[in-house]
């Protein structure tokens, strides 16, 4: 049992609930108990709703799934359409993709990467870093920012553009296209788009560049505070390349430990359910994965850019991985666990991408038209898993010899980190709100720590959409105090 | 010999004897929206979009017979409306998914949505759940879900094909498609991924299998022109498969 996931009578205790928690996707719930001394005894981060997206899977014809498990998400489709058809190249018995393929796929997804990054950085977490945790709740939003930071805010709105475009160009639309299918491709990338594309793109490294500074800058001023915010030391786990590189489209399982050392290594992904087990909790309809040779108690793990960034060897550009090294150095050299250090790798994860779009742009097969791999036998089951912008994706499925899904199961990026976000927000109720009067600028820093995972709570629900919000306060005999909607 | 001229919208629009509404409006380049409708098939009149006012009175399109000096309105608003409701029904009827499915943007029930800008099902929809898909032909897939009951199928494999391999089964809200052979399953059938049955549904309910997606979307049969552009309405999609 983890400290301050059951309260011993939580009867006793007064409930604050934060729901749900804003400016993350999907629909998720924060619990607090209390006494009546504000000591808290329990935190949970919970996913109250659950919608089955496998029920839309199993039983379809396979060549459908790529496109449906896009629904899955507003935020990033293209992550879980990029997995899906991963699986779905072994289903469908193709080999090795065409250089322009796998090329033109791997600039989808670091479009995809920048301009989800963008997203999270700029719109959703800036308000909370430049204004103040507890600054007026009215203004902590992407119009605050764009008063108080205006060239920022073009900045951010330009760069997530760019990203889209990378997407508009490549799937046929910015949201939900198609672009990949089994196999390969269904669209060359033509001229005039590669070349409007490659015209914006120094531009989107620069300010890219410069995002990942001003992070860096504001963890200079307080070192302690935002190194420590929400730390929770925690198992590391992304793919890497065969040299060790972080590759955010294919490579082996490496997980390390709070210390760097390492657990496993270049691991196939396709045999995940031998190095990975699910969990269920009562409380939520999150499952909670671990790593199984270490149990439930130690193996809990963390994914996405602060776990990516720390186990990789190396990022393959130069100015990303130099960003790196300073980032490494800052914090001494060891892995650092703090929540708020999220963003820092994931601006550089950001600048990452850009580099990686620039390189792909200038390779003459980004405009090749052998777009389709040669077609082998059929297979019966596979694996698809991509690091994406949060995290590392798992699609597994099976198809009978009907062609259709018997059998599916996805770990999105945000269940992975289900136990991580836990332990963040329990620290952050330890560091900060225990004592205290609970205030609204308080439970925030809650939500602050949430955040900075990015945590995609739509997909983690496998829901479609976006979900209304709510936030309540309810008092110790279960009297409402206050309740209001955020929109959004 | 003097020409033949009926009335289509208050403008002449010659015709030739035996011509139905349908075939002499298509002639002459007028669209008459259509679903059951397939110029390779004998009319069946079954699904009422080419429903037409000839002089005062409804009729289909399809089936009625043109004559000398007839008035027939076919782009009226109020015929324009009851299309938009007809198709609606036909969606709300049945389980259509049109993002994950791979006939959208060459389909022929969600192109005349389009066009009778339908922006929503406004009926209830019935989501029925015993749409069963037949996947056992190892080359074509039925998925019940998105059947309209139009019957193309069932006189393609009738007529052109020779086969009888379909029929509607069922009345009213339990008709289904049903498939002719032992088990009830395609596979059990003479069915053939050649037959003209294989290629001639106007929606996704009889889709030739693995076939996913390969027609980038933005470049099918209805994405860059609305379905009203051409009278040549069946042929366009299946030229486009
Ligand atoms: S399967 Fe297609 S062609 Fe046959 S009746 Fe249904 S909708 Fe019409
Ligand atoms: S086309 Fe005339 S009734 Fe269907």
């Amino acid at each position: 049992m983890f400290a301050l996931e059951q309260a011993e009578s939580p009867e006793k205790l007064r409930r604050i609930a934060i729901e749900p928690v804003t400016r993350v996707e999907g629909h998720g719930k924060v619990t607090i108990l209390l006494d009546e001394d504000n000591k808290i005894h329990q935190v949970r981060l919970h996913i109250v709703e659950f919608r089955g997206f496998e029920a839309f899977i199993e039983g379809r014809p396979y060549w459908e799934v790529p496109v449906t498990v896009q629904r899955l998400c507003g935020i990033c489709p293209v992550s879980h359409l990029l997995a899906a058809t991963k699986a779905m190249d072994l289903i469908a018995g193709y080999g090795a993709l065409t250089p322009t393929a796998e090329k033109l796929r791997r600039l989808l997804h670091y479009g995809q990467i920048v301009q989800s990054h963008a997203l999270h950085f700029f719109y959703l977490s800036a308000p909370d870093l430049l204004l103040g945790f507890d600054s007026e709740a009215g203004k902590r939003n992407i119009v605050g920012i764009a008063s108080a930071f205006p060239d920022l805010a073009r900045q951010g709105v330009l760069t997530r553009k760019f990203g889209q475009e990378i997407i508009r160009h490549i799937s046929g639309k910015r949201i939900h296209g198609t672009g990949v299918i089994p196999g390969g491709m269904n669209k060359a990338l033509v001229l005039g788009e590669r070349d409007a594309l490659r015209g914006d793109i120094d531009a989107v490294i620069e300010w890219s560049l410069e995002a990942v500074g001003m992070i860096g800058r504001l963890h200079e001023t307080e070192p302690e505070f935002y190194g420590r915010f929400g730390e929770s030391r925690a198992n590391m786990m992304g793919l890497v390349n065969e040299d060790g590189d972080l590759d955010f489209y294919h490579g082996g399982l490496r997980a390390r430990d709070a210390d760097g050392a390492g657990i496993f290594d270049h691991a196939d992904y396709a045999a995940y359910g031998s190095l990975l087990q699910e969990d269920i909790k009562p409380w939520s309809y999150m499952k909670f994965p671990h790593i199984r040779t270490l149990g439930a108690e130690l193996g809990w793990y963390r994914v996405g850019p602060l776990a990516r960034i720390q186990i990789c060897d190396r990022l393959t550009t130069p100015l990303a991985e130099a960003e790196r090294q300073k980032f490494i150095a800052f914090n001494g050299g060891a892995p650092a666990h703090g929540a708020l250090l999220f963003h820092w790798a994931r601006m550089i994860e950001m600048l990452h991408a850009a580099e990686l779009a620039r390189a792909l742009l200038e390779d003459p097969d980004i405009l090749g038209t052998d777009l389709m791999a040669d077609k082998g036998p059929r297979r019966e089951e596979a694996v698809g898993v991509i690091e994406a912008p949060r995290g590392t994706l798992f699609h597994h499925y099976r198809v009978g010899a009907d062609d259709l899904v018997s059998y599916c199961n996805l770990i999105v990026s945000t269940t992975n980190n289900n136990q991580a976000m836990n332990e963040s927000i329990r620290k952050v109720a330890t560091q900060f709100l225990t004592g205290h009067e609970i205030t609204e600028g308080l439970l925030n820093h809650i939500e602050v720590a949430i955040r900075a995972y990015d945590p995609c709570l739509s997909c983690a629900t496998h829901a479609i959409g976006q979900m209304p919000l709510q936030v309540e306060l309810i008092d110790a005999g279960g009297a409402l105090v206050s309740r209001g909607r955020k929109g959004f | 010999m003097t020409e033949l001229l009926f009335n289509i919208d208050d403008l002449p629009v010659p015709f030739k004897p035996g011509q139905t509404i349908l075939e002499a409006a298509k002639a002459a380049g007028v669209f008459v929206p259509h679903l059951c409708h397939h110029p390779r098939l004998k009319p069946h009149g079954g699904c009422k979009l080419c429903t037409v006012v000839v002089n005062g009175r409804t009729q289909s399109a399809c089936t009625y017979k043109v004559a000398a000096g007839q008035e027939v309105d076919i782009d009226t608003p109020e015929l324009n409306a009851m299309r938009r409701s007809l198709v609606q029904l036909l969606f709300i009827e049945g389980n259509h998914f049109c993002p994950t499915c791979e006939k959208t943007g060459a389909c022929e029930l969600q192109a005349l949505g389009y066009e009778y800008e339908m922006l929503s099902p406004h009926f209830a929809e019935f989501y029925p759940a015993d749409r069963e898909v037949d996947a056992s032909h190892p080359d074509v897939l039925i998925d019940r879900n998105r059947c309209i009951m139009c019957e193309r199928c069932v006189r393609a494999s009738r007529d052109i094909d020779g086969k009888n391999v379909f029929g509607i089964a069922g009345r009213g809200g339990k008709a289904t498609l049903a498939i002719n052979s032992p088990t009830g399953k395609l596979a059990d059938s003479d069915f053939a991924v050649t037959d003209s049955a294989a290629h001639i549904c106007p929606v996704g309910a009889i889709l030739v299998k693995r076939n996913g997606f390969a027609t980038p979307i933005g470049e099918r049969a209805y994405d860059a022109h609305p379905i009203s552009d051409s009278v040549n309405v069946c042929e366009i999609a299946e030229e486009a498969k």
